[in-house]
């Protein structure tokens, strides 16, 4: 059996499972947001359950539209609150608490390797860069779910992906990942599990692989997975608020199609708009003019992402005709960026250092386009009116590209910079 | 279940914030939704659709986010179904959870054009076009999912569930 397998037999009770079989599964962690979970709480009541499967499995994180942007959000957030406080859940994560749910959920060690989890969130696919299975579900899918503990899954094929070869200065986990939904297109795993492979996964950091995971539905994946190894030992090692289990492909498991890629031959990506599927290397678009540069999400708003992308802008100045906005993902990240100066490097540079929120990434709020406006962002999604005005366009990058671009007004690679 | 009804036609890829973009999601309020249904790949979209009216569309329907609210737009917009060549998977679950019939059929996808007629049996899995005179035929649905349609939607399926145990 392939890893996705093995953790969906394990939740199901049975020795083994096969691809297309329909299995109802236990959960170990459920979420959702602040625009999913009211509806998940409207269908939850109409259950008439009378308490939440378990307290302490249910994570409500209002992040979307939080700190709150105006009155509807306002009421959406109250909702989850309220509804937490109602029944004593333990995972309801208020503004100042929270953090974006993909960022803060395995910094936290409230997903650990081998879990199953659902979130109603598309990008609940991100925590398979642990070696769970982690996949979005609806709000109503969701309410099932907190009622029961259990949600229904087709057992999905597995299709293998192996990267070999030493990257290339400054690629890293976003690059691959754009290239290869470049390669296979925003269909092309669909219904499909995604296991990544390779000694260039086993030697890429944590953050990496979570950036990867992250993107596995831009592909139409399921979920995305990686299998732990010594790097997720050493994440999850002291975060971990649950046992963990570290779970593995077989030799003999079957794979619908297997791709390799040399990292070697994969450059800086930038995919355009309006599709993620829609990848060129950066260094070939740089007569693209910008107007505003966002570094955050659940995509690439971890520590190092910011490392990256302050090492590249600093002791510089964001172009007169760009907006930088740079979001840490978390609470903690925050202050981890303002204690190692990373805050004070991009202040200095004129750029925005903002409180966590998804805000931008799905034209929320804190810097969306007007009509014609162009940004560059390391978030995950570049759709027709993704960031603001319907007329607007998004390029998708990694945090790097992105702060040089910043700097130079244009999409650019960080050694025009650095 | 026999659905009959106007077509209108969308090409692949149609993501969920073409269908119901983010901006408009500080509210879960169909209503509010429904006036919004299909905006940023058909500004007049809204002003221009019908009750009753079917959605055909390529390939990858609803891709990108979970919102459920893509779905109940396009439903309370009063949408009786959508054929499309594929589906991307949150979307699938998400319609048949919140019960908007959705059917997978790409001679469907690739011969309906905009203002055709069209029925659909939903139990034969057929397509009528009335306006050529053509049939095709859409995917055979999962027995769960017609066990779900039949139950009344997810929220019913798992009322029952929850009151037999």
């Amino acid at each position: 059996m392939t890893i996705t397998e093995k953790i969906l037999a394990a939740h199901c009770g049975k020795k083994e499972v096969t691809p297309g079989e329909l299995i109802n599964a236990k959960v170990d962690l459920i979420l959702a947001n602040d625009i999913t979970a009211p509806i998940a709480i409207t269908e939850f009541k109409k259950i008439g359950a009378k308490n939440v499967f378990d307290k302490d499995r249910i994570a409500f994180i209002p992040d979307h539209f939080a700190p709150q942007k105006d009155i509807k959000a306002a009421e959406q957030c109250k909702m989850l609150r309220d509804f937490s406080r109602e029944y004593n859940l333990s995972l309801y994560f208020e503004v100042g608490r929270m953090g974006v749910e993909h960022a803060l959920l395995p910094e936290q060690g409230l997903v650990v390797p081998g879990d199953l989890i659902i979130g109603a969130d598309s990008h609940t696919c991100t925590y398979g860069g642990l070696g769970a299975f982690a996949t979005g579900v609806g709000s109503t899918d969701v309410a099932s779910a907190m009622a029961t503990g259990e949600c229904w899954f087709k057992v999905p094929e597995s299709m293998k992906f192996k990267y070999y070869g030493k990257l290339n200065k400054w690629v890293g986990g976003k690059d691959l990942i754009l290239h290869t939904i470049g390669d296979i297109g925003v269909d092309g795993a669909l219904y499909r599990a995604m296991e990544i492979t390779g000694e260039a996964i086993s030697s890429l950091p944590m953050y990496g692989r979570l950036t990867m995971c992250n993107m596995a539905i831009e592909a139409g994946g399921k979920n995305g997975i990686i299998a732990p190894d010594e790097t997720t030992e050493q994440y999850v090692k002291g975060r971990a608020k649950r046992k963990y289990k570290f779970y593995s492909s077989d030799k003999s498991a079957k794979y619908v199609e297997v791709r390799e890629y040399d990292c070697s031959k994969i450059p800086l990506t930038v995919a355009c708009p309006h599709l993620p599927s829609n990848t060129k290397p950066a260094a070939e678009l740089s007569s693209i003019t910008i107007d505003q540069v966002v570094v955050g999400s659940c995509t690439n708003g971890r520590i190092e992402d910011l490392r990256e992308a302050a090492e590249v802008i600093k002791g510089k100045k964001v172009n007169p005709n760009v907006r930088m906005i740079v979001i840490p993902a978390t609470q903690q990240i925050y202050l981890q960026a303002v204690k190692e100066g990373l805050a004070e490097i991009f202040v200095n540079a004129d750029a925005v250092f903002s409180t966590p929120t998804c805000g931008p990434c799905l034209g929320g709020h804190m810097g969306i386009l007007a009509k014609g406006e162009r940004a560059i962002a390391t978030t995950n999604r570049n759709f027709v009116g993704r960031m603001g005005h319907p007329e607007s366009e998004v390029y998708l990058s990694n945090p790097a590209v992105a702060a040089a671009s910043a700097v130079m007004g244009r999409i650019a690679v960080p050694d025009e910079v650095v | 279940m026999i659905l009959k009804g106007k077509t209108w036609k969308f090409g692949d890829n149609i993501d969920t914030d073409a269908i119901i973009p983010a901006r408009y999601l500080n509210t879960s309020d169909p209503k509010e939704l429904a006036k919004h249904v299909m905006e940023d790949a058909d500004r007049n979209f809204a002003s221009k659709v019908k009750a009753g009216d079917l959605i055909v569309a390529g390939a990858n329907f609803g891709c990108g986010s979970s919102r459920e609210h893509a779905p109940i737009a396009i439903k309370a917009a009063g949408i009786q179904a959508v054929a499309a060549k594929s589906f991307a998977r949150i979307f699938y679950r998400n319609a048949f959870n919140i019960g908007l019939p959705i059917f997978e059929s790409e001679e469907a996808s690739v011969k309906i054009r905009e203002g055709d007629e069209i029925e659909i049996d939903a139990d034969r899995g057929k397509i009528r076009n009335i306006t050529k005179g053509e049939e095709y035929t859409a995917k055979p649905i999962p027995s769960f999912m017609q066990e779900l349609i039949s139950t009344g939607g997810l929220i019913e399926w798992t009322r029952k569930r929850i009151k037999a145990s």
